[in-house]
């Protein structure tokens, strides 16, 4: 799924989501053990994975290549609970929601 | 001790005296009948801005725009002539809603040759005309060049395309006046990726707009958004702007940036450090023209610690462009006197490279993050207020765009009501 050099990544490929929509839900449906797991494994690789992903036009990503930049999508998305909120919702957001209705086609 | 020179008038208040320094009564963000007034005084006299030319790309592309403020729903269409036109979303024979898919209240959007309606299939050509009647014979002396859509005022200003249902409006441009024609130029048409966030949040909208017309709740309200010693460092120094200016009806905040990139790389998350991006967008600018020099609207106060400038057109758009070549807009769209629907899009030049398009994740994650903790509190400000429990309430200096926000709704909705007397 993931290309090989990152094969260490492969059990998270889970993380591998389409949309904000489904990476945000994923967030708040996980632990934060799983999110913690998942961050530890992939933040130690995310300048290696951004300099591979570098060598390809961005329109032009083959989909093993596409799957990682999903998965470091997801990361992104992670690294709030992780580095900063200790939980999986944004601290003093309730009942609030946002949803993204549009993003960027990769 | 100010940290940022203020104006020889002692305050930025001050130097507009017209707006007092008195507390502020917020009546207007929670009385029905207000609501109803602002509806007619200002959101059918005024420019709205409803999107931007890149959604109609070619002849035939269009988009509805649910206008609950107005009572209206529109559909903005490129013509024929390239023209982009809006019209009034109603068929002209019975009234039903032209342009719509399964709910009537969702909007929708395509590209048509023509408009048919669902119910009786009357035709309409892209300039509005109306093209065919379903069994013409059947009518009373109907002459279709009458029936055509109702055209509604559209007009673009650097590819944002503004509506005004008053046709006796003054031009988009007199009405944007001096702060529009200070950015004019700005590389706005380079900046085409587009993340669109949407949101019903439970309050007047004058009250999410007061909360992004002030950043001095910044190191407070997101203030476990920084790590602990920023934080700490943050909530102690406060917030003070760089400069503020009011053109009436429209006003702007120019703030400082220094996370972009900050001086210090301990103050910043992990993943900001490798990816060099964070809430006030990725930290080099893209390679375009236009962004060196920058239009002469923007840093009106020339400082060297710019970071960003926040526009506040009145009514309901604010505008704001960061120093590293990105800017976003939000829309309030009002539906009740307690409720609105809030839209934020941020725009970049589109991204060539996987760690160009992550920089844009983390910017667009990031705003999520903090605009989810405003507009969380701003229902329980609304619950508060609609209690009346206290009326009146102090507004400091760095609170200036919400003084002149409320002052110019009173000025409208007076105007309105005097006029109809």
């Amino acid at each position: 799924m993931l290309p090989s050099e990152f094969a260490a990544l492969e059990p998270f490929s889970e993380w591998v989501l389409e949309s904000e929509r489904d990476r945000y839900s994923k967030r708040l449906a996980s632990s934060m053990e799983e999110m913690q797991a998942f961050y530890d494994a992939a933040f130690p690789l995310l300048e290696q994975a951004s300099d591979h992903l570098d060598k390809f036009p961005l329109s032009e990503l083959p989909k093993q290549e596409r799957n990682l930049l999903l998965l470091l999508f997801s990361l992104v998305n992670v690294s709030f609970p992780v580095e900063v909120w200790k939980q999986a919702r944004v601290p003093d957001s309730g009942a609030a929601y946002m949803d993204l209705v549009v993003e960027p086609k990769v | 001790m100010p940290h940022f020179a203020k104006p020889e008038a002692g305050s930025w208040t001050e130097n507009y005296p017209e707006l007092g320094t008195s507390p502020v009564n917020y009546e207007d963000s929670i009385d029905p009948a207000y609501y109803e007034a602002e509806k007619e005084a200002i959101f059918k006299k005024t420019w709205l801005n409803v999107g931007r030319v890149e959604q109609v790309p070619k002849v035939g592309s269009y988009f509805t725009k649910e206008l609950a403020v107005a009572d209206t729903s529109l559909v903005i269409v490129r013509g024929k002539d390239k023209e982009i036109r809006a019209f009034h979303n109603v068929c002209r024979h019975r009234g039903n809603k032209l342009v719509w898919n399964d709910y009537p209240g969702e909007e929708v959007k395509g590209t048509c040759r023509q408009f048919t309606c669902k119910y009786h299939a009357w035709r309409y050509n892209l300039d509005g005309d109306l093209t065919f009647v379903q069994q013409e014979k059947e009518f009373f002396d109907l002459d279709k060049a009458d029936y055509g859509l109702k055209l509604v005022r559209c007009e673009v200003w650097e590819g944002f395309v503004f509506v005004n249902l008053d046709q006796n409006a003054q031009p988009l441009k007199e009405y944007l006046g001096e702060f529009a024609k200070g950015l004019e130029g700005y590389p706005f048409h380079e900046m085409t990726e587009v993340f669109t966030y949407k949101a019903e949040i439970g309050s007047n909208w004058k009250l999410f707009i007061d909360a992004f017309a002030e950043f001095y709740h910044a190191p407070v309200l997101h203030m476990k958004q920084a790590v602990k010693d920023e934080a700490d460092k943050l909530f102690n120094v406060g917030y003070e702007a760089l400069h503020y200016e009011i053109h009436p009806p429209h006003s702007m905040i120019s703030s400082w940036g220094g996370m972009s990139p900050p001086k210090d790389l301990t103050i910043v998350k992990p993943i900001e450090r490798v990816l060099r991006s964070g809430l006030f967008g990725p930290w080099e600018a893209p390679d375009i023209e236009g962004l060196d020099p920058l239009p002469p609207g923007l840093n009106p106060g020339g400082h060297r610690a710019w970071g960003n400038d926040s526009f506040e057109f009145f009514p309901n758009m604010t505008l704001l462009i960061w120093k590293p070549g990105w800017y976003l807009t939000y829309h309030y769209w009002p539906t009740a006197v307690d409720k609105h629907l809030f839209e934020a899009n941020l725009y970049f030049v589109p991204a060539k490279t996987a760690r160009e398009r992550l920089k844009q994740e983390l910017a667009a994650v990031t705003f999520k993050e903090y605009a989810l903790q405003d507009g969380n509190t701003l229902e329980a400000t609304q619950t508060m207020l609609k209690s009346r429990v206290v009326t009146e309430f102090p507004l400091c200096d760095q609170e200036l765009l919400l003084r002149h926000l409320h002052k110019t709704v009173a000025d409208y909705v007076k105007e309105h009501t005097d006029a109809a007397q």
